[in-house]
């Protein structure tokens, strides 16, 4: 029924019957519309919306779940910046992680994806580098932890005993100094996901004749095709595969606990995201990881405007 | 698809004809550095697989093969049946793990793709661009954030430690309705919803039979997608559950690795580590092409 009147008034007939208005009106104009719409966004809301209006507030709040929360100002962020030192620790290791791998990963997933573009054997190899990034990263974690295991039952310290570049087994999942860089080794191995299947699809959608203009036009080498054509055709696919970059790496977790368990030792593998597991789900203090979660939230997002600030260019309008 | 541009052969030496040459005509360079990284990049899945199917004295070997010699079903045995130290059976995670993810899949998909449709397709619709602004700024930010006001949600509804607590937070699923819409600007020509609209088709009549359709390589690629993303998923369930009954397999993998049952077998584990991986990478093998498809609609234009 709905369906019909939208026909209707869409083109632009009105009808001469009862001529509904108001509210009337717009619920026979885009009533169906909405009804489409209604189950994700009720589900959207009170999942997603609810959820971080609750945490903006929540973070200015004590709040240990047994008692109503009790307003407390900016103590929450004032502890957080100013007092909690595991919380620096957390940043700087998050910091560290998302700023190498982030742009190594979306570097890597770019040149993957182009070198295996034009090859016959593209899937297989497209296959194996994408199957690292869906297997979990608590599963795989099972080899890495024997690959890097402390002893040297482990395959790294084996080998390096065995060429003799070392005289007894290296703790990579207890030295402070090794945690980050191991846990940053799993990550790029599982980073060619979404990114690298997006820049496959997208180096696709490049039409053909585009490079034949640009040789053309003085385009030299495949450097320079990939600069003036490839990366400015595939902007789009460039800004979102950044943008899942982004928001991998500030919410690095499961990797870093799955390595180095929660806490690690010293907690240098500690992130932002298990520091924010540790005070919700472990001491129940709610208020206060709320405030970690809406730093984590502030953080992603004004990145990720940032990106699209950056990608953003007149002609795309 | 792959060779889609056929260059003109001219007759010069300079660098681009060197570079393109070794690039495309001759690919063996880059066969001799793809072929080592794509092997290495599976080596520990390879491992994993291989690992799951050896008997007790090749795991006890020292140094440990890396591939299986006489594989038996042993280790699985000892996972489904003898995993005494969790409490309850491996068949139970696995159970959970099965219902939750193929139940908020299907669902999810459903409502993306509902939701897509007008945002995609209506004419006007007040509200449209607000309603997609807040999707793309949910895509940006860690879906973690989320997770302590959504367990008091989950708490006030009383869900926790149900099904639905591992379902319904998960269906509003801003990454899916973003690529359903994507696709849908880019792959269902408007022209054929106004001759439906014009032939006098029910909306519903019009999503189910003309939409769909032609937007299926979108919706494989998110069942695909939506089944990896939960499956592997173990903060959820390690949040939203109490009970060992309503844990997944994700959850028992970490007990299995980490918590006091981490005496259980290396042979064990890898068995496990198989039945978590196995499925997502069947998956995504059989519907590769669909999810390559897909992807090229992906782009944020800002």
């Amino acid at each position: 029924m709905a369906g019909r009147t939208e026909v209707m008034t869409s083109r632009g007939m009105v009808s001469t019957a009862a001529r509904p208005e108001g509210l009337a009106l717009f619920w026979q104009k885009f009533g169906t519309s909405y009804l489409f719409m209604a189950p994700f966004l009720i589900f959207f809301t009170i999942f997603v919306v609810a959820p971080v209006l609750t945490a903006v507030y929540l973070s200015f709040t004590y709040f240990n779940v047994l008692e109503a929360p009790r307003f407390i100002g900016w103590s929450n962020y004032k502890l957080l910046f100013l007092e909690d030192d595991v919380f620096i620790i957390a940043i700087g290791n998050t910091l560290t992680f998302a700023v190498i791998t982030g742009p190594v990963g979306f570097f890597l997933s770019f040149m993957f994806a182009w070198l295996i573009n034009p090859l016959k054997l593209k899937t297989p190899l497209a296959l194996c580098f994408y199957a690292p990034s869906i297997t979990g990263a608590v599963a795989m974690g099972v080899v890495w932890k024997i690959v890097f295991s402390g002893d040297r039952y482990g395959y790294l310290n084996n080998w390096l005993l065995g060429i003799g570049a070392i005289d007894e087994p290296y703790q990579f999942l207890a030295e402070q100094a090794a945690i980050m860089p191991v846990i940053m080794f799993v990550a790029l191995w599982m980073s060619m996901g979404t990114g690298f299947l997006v820049f496959l699809a997208g180096l696709q959608t490049v039409p053909g004749d585009l490079y034949e203009a640009g040789k053309m036009d003085g385009i030299k080498n495949p450097l320079q095709e990939v600069w003036y054509i490839t990366l400015p055709m595939i902007k789009p696919q460039l800004l979102f595969g950044s943008v899942m970059a982004v928001v991998a790496g500030f919410s690095v977790f499961e990797v870093a606990t799955s390595l180095a368990g929660l806490p690690s030792p010293l907690y240098a593998g500690h992130t932002i995201v298990a520091h924010m597991y540790d005070f919700a789900f472990i001491r129940f203090e709610m208020g206060y990881a709320t405030t970690v979660a809406v730093f984590l939230f502030l953080l992603t997002f004004g990145l990720g405007r940032l990106l699209m600030r950056m990608f953003s260019s007149k002609n795309e309008y | 698809m792959a060779v889609l541009v056929q260059r003109p052969q001219t007759v010069d030496f300079s660098v681009t004809k060197v570079l393109r040459f070794l690039r495309k005509q001759t690919p063996a360079p880059s066969y001799l550095f793809l072929i080592p990284m794509a092997v290495f990049s599976m080596l520990p899945i390879v491992y994993v697989i291989s690992t799951a199917f050896k008997p007790l004295e090749e795991l006890l070997l020292f140094p440990p093969p890396f591939l299986v010699r006489r594989p038996t079903l042993d280790n699985f045995q000892d996972l489904l049946l003898a995993t005494n130290a969790l409490a309850v059976p491996f068949t139970r995670y696995l159970f959970n793990s099965i219902f939750v993810v193929l139940t908020t899949v299907l669902l999810q998909v459903m409502m993306c793709s509902m939701c897509a449709y007008p945002l995609s397709k209506a004419r006007v619709l007040p509200g449209r661009n607000f309603i997609f602004g807040m999707i793309v700024a949910a895509l940006m930010f860690a879906p973690q954030v989320t997770r302590i006001p959504q367990y008091l949600v989950v708490q006030k509804i009383g869900l926790i430690d149900t099904y639905g607590a591992l379902i319904l937070p998960a269906l509003a699923w801003s990454y899916g309705l973003f690529m359903m819409k994507q696709f849908m600007d880019n792959a269902v020509p408007n022209e054929l919803i106004e001759a439906a609209r014009v032939d006098g088709a029910q909306e519903w009549t019009i999503f189910w039979k003309i939409v769909m359709p032609n937007v299926a390589p979108a919706w494989n690629t998110l069942l695909i997608f939506g089944f990896i993303q939960l499956w592997n998923d173990s903060f959820s369930p390690l949040v939203f559950t109490r009970s060992e009954a309503m844990k997944t397999v994700s959850v028992a993998m970490i007990s299995l690795t980490n918590g006091p049952a981490a005496i259980a077998r290396q042979g064990a584990q890898a068995a496990a580590a198989f039945l978590m991986t196995a499925p997502t990478i069947t998956v995504f093998l059989l519907r590769q092409a669909k999810v390559i498809q897909t992807m090229a609609h992906s782009g944020i234009k800002s």
